[in-house]
């Protein structure tokens, strides 16, 4: 159910948002395309870091990566987000090949200018992730729910890690894409972070998006599990 | 659907048929390049001195060889590198980099030789030459192309990089040797005289192609011997990742 | 699409004039153009014979010393990743990063230019002439100097790999470029050489600037 639209609001400098969410960049559905990934084999030089790996989301669903350190949690987003080849595989969403366009990868690094304020940077993400032609009240929005308005002329280097964390989610909100690739989310946020997180995700995925995340902790907000493991000979894939 | 060129690319590429070829042909060839030298330099040192240049003539028999190899080696990188890149072939990195420093010691010879052969005409170890600039350049791109193998750990990420690099060197020496001739004749220093060749008559001509015919059988078995190390190691290397850790799959619980 | 261009453009000259890299590739110049005639003496004639030439030199020196941030920031920061899962081909990516190092760092260097034709004694008759010589070839030496940023980015410290990697690439644009700034003298009195020369030169940086993304993105794409 989609939340209703959410109304401009004050709120305590540096806490995220609780209004009902509603995001004036999203569409109100992605659909019903569901994500496959085939046979996915990953090599980095002569190792292979994941093997002949499969599994299907439906639309309005989250998956969660679990798995030990090195066991290639982070190599397979990014392999899912094409930056890294992955020969033989057979990548669909819906009935197309997969796109990078089509996904949001917000992973271990913020991918933010760190001479740049928080302005200039979402300013950027619109415009190079989102081809938009410049939209500050979505840019404006985005601040408000991420609790950054009062930091958005602040530049990044000078932002806490959980804000720096918070401005990297924030290109989520700003450009709306169906899949999100999430490399251990929750990550430098505190717990008022984590609802808005976990808010966000509920919404995304009342949409009809997908998200695929990777932590060491349980998350909420995914209700199916899947775990890499270092193989043994023989073992098959549900 | 594979046309017949590529299926023929890929019947050589593969590893195993190398290491088998290369392990019937190495000795050998290194048997032929070695006679082939030999017997070379003896018709080098038999060859009448020449007029104006005296003994020190025979120094082309060494270096012309060395300045066509030179290039030969790196448009075998090219090649090489095009094969790795454009096929998905490993095969091409490991010749292109075995092929390398072979190729560098070649330019560097040809250097060596150069001033060597110049110098008492010259009255100085190095003038600018137009040629041998041009050699310069490409030992430099050489070293470059060295470089590039040994400061990138990653080895697939190496070796993308370096064949990049191959192709837009070897783009780049033609260019490089058009630009160096038309700067050599804008600054001809007035009292330089050029490389006199002598004429090319069977006193010479046939220690030439015996030397010529001797380096690039020399070339082929440092290539294939640096090869077979190569793979060598690659699979003792992969051997060791393999009984260490093994691949990873998925298990999806609910 | 050509907004995200654009962005990316902006993006790169506002990073580049925040790091204050040009900066230090003005610097450079002028430490070195002093330098010299401590070294070879102030005979304002040599000066003046050889300023075009060493001009040339220490500029490109200087832009080599540049190279290295138009792709290892992007690297480091996760910036590349999500160009690459930008709106704009990687290609794009590239060419407007190449631009952006042209408009934030080539175009400043030939600004002070003038300047360094006075501590060189150079004619300021000529000095139009090596400036444009300089903007033709702009293009080329960044698009160049980013096919060699893009093999050596995966290098934990480059160091002088970058410098020995783009050195052949920038020998014949070096040569074309700086006999031809060098005087009417040079070429024999025929005054239409250097239209001719510049037109070639801009030949050269627009082949360039096409060839160079596609090796560029080509590299990247295994980091």
């Amino acid at each position: 159910m989609p939340p209703s639209p959410s109304q401009a609001s004050q709120t305590i400098a540096g806490e995220p948002s609780h209004q009902p969410f509603g995001v004036d960049a999203w569409p109100s559905s992605y659909g019903a395309a569901a994500l496959r990934v085939e046979k996915l084999h990953v090599r980095r030089g002569q190792a292979l870091i994941i093997r002949d790996l499969s599994f299907a989301i439906d639309a309005g669903h989250a998956v969660h990566i679990a798995g030990e350190n090195g066991a290639g949690k982070t190599t397979l987003l990014r392999a899912m987000a094409g930056l890294l080849p992955a020969d033989f595989s057979r990548m669909q969403f819906g009935a197309d090949a997969l796109f990078p366009e089509d996904m949001h990868l917000v992973g271990h690094r913020e991918g933010l200018k760190s001479r740049l304020t928080v302005w200039e940077n979402l300013k950027a993400v619109s415009q190079i992730m989102g081809g938009a032609s410049h939209a500050p009240q979505q840019i404006l929005q985005a601040l408000q729910i991420m609790g950054l308005v009062s930091h958005q002329d602040r530049l990044v280097s000078d932002l806490s890690a959980g804000q720096r964390r918070r401005a990297a989610l924030a290109r989520l909100i700003i450009v709306p894409r169906p899949i999100w690739l999430l490399d251990e989310p929750l990550t430098a946020l505190d717990r008022a972070a984590r609802d808005l997180l976990d808010h966000m995700v509920g919404a995304h995925l009342g949409r009809g998006g997908i998200v695929v995340a990777t932590s060491h902790e349980p998350l909420r907000f995914a209700e199916r599990q899947l775990t890499l493991a270092h193989a043994q000979p023989g073992e098959g894939l549900a | 659907m594979q046309s017949t060129g590529s299926d023929w690319i890929h019947y050589l590429a593969n590893p195993h048929r190398f290491m088998r070829l290369a392990a019937v042909v190495t000795w050998p060839l290194w048997g032929v390049a070695l006679a082939l030298m030999i017997w070379g330099l003896i018709l080098g040192f038999a060859a009448p001195p020449d007029y104006q240049q005296g003994e020190t003539v025979r120094i082309m028999f060494v270096h012309v060889p060395a300045a066509w190899m030179s290039l030969f080696a790196y448009t075998f990188i090219f090649v090489a590198s095009v094969v790795a890149l454009v096929f998905r072939h490993s095969l091409g990195h490991v010749a292109a980099r075995a092929a390398a420093p072979v190729g560098a010691v070649f330019a560097l010879t040809t250097l060596v030789t150069g001033a060597l052969w110049g110098q008492p005409m010259w009255g100085t170890w190095w003038v600018w030459d137009a040629r041998l600039t041009s050699v310069l350049v490409l030992f430099l791109i050489y070293l470059g192309y060295i470089a590039i193998w040994r400061a990138i750990d990653a080895p697939d990420v190496a070796a993308r990089a370096a064949s990049v690099l191959a192709i837009v060197g070897f783009i780049n020496v033609p260019i490089v040797k058009f630009s160096v001739d038309w700067w050599n004749t804008l600054h001809q220093p007035a009292s330089v005289s050029r490389f006199a060749r002598p004429a090319l008559h069977s006193d010479f001509l046939i220690p030439l192609l015996v030397m010529c015919v001797a380096f690039m059988v020399l070339f082929c078995a440092l290539v294939f011997t640096r090869m077979q190390s190569e793979i060598w190691a690659q699979r003792s290397r992969r051997l060791d990742e393999e009984t260490g850790s093994p691949a990873h799959q998925g298990r999806s619980n609910g | 699409m050509i907004r995200a261009f654009y962005a990316v453009l902006e993006l790169d000259i506002r990073q580049i004039w925040r790091e204050g890299s040009v900066s230090l590739v003005i610097a450079f110049i002028f430490l070195a153009l002093t330098l010299v005639p401590f070294g070879i003496g102030p005979e304002l004639a040599l000066l003046r014979r050889l300023a075009p030439g060493l001009i040339w030199v220490i500029v490109v020196l200087a832009l080599m010393l540049s190279l290295d941030r138009l792709f290892q920031g992007d690297v480091d920061d996760g910036s590349f990743d999500q160009l690459r899962m930008s709106v704009l081909p990687l290609e794009l990516v590239i060419l407007a990063k190449i631009l952006a190092h042209y408009c934030a760092v080539i175009i400043p260097m030939v600004a002070v230019l003038p300047l360094a034709g006075i501590l060189m004694n150079v004619d300021l008759q000529a000095m139009p002439r090596l400036m444009s010589m300089i903007l033709a070839a702009g293009p080329a030496l960044c698009a160049l100097g980013a096919v060699a940023a893009s093999v050596s980015v995966s290098v934990r410290r480059p160091g002088l790999l970058t410098a020995l990697i783009v050195m052949p690439l920038y020998v014949p644009v070096l040569i074309f470029g700086a006999n031809l700034s060098m005087g009417v003298d040079m070429m024999n009195g025929q005054t239409s050489a250097l239209d001719l020369g510049l037109f070639v030169m801009l030949l050269f940086s627009g082949a360039t600037l096409i060839l160079a993304p596609v090796a560029s993105a080509t590299a990247l794409r295994g980091v």
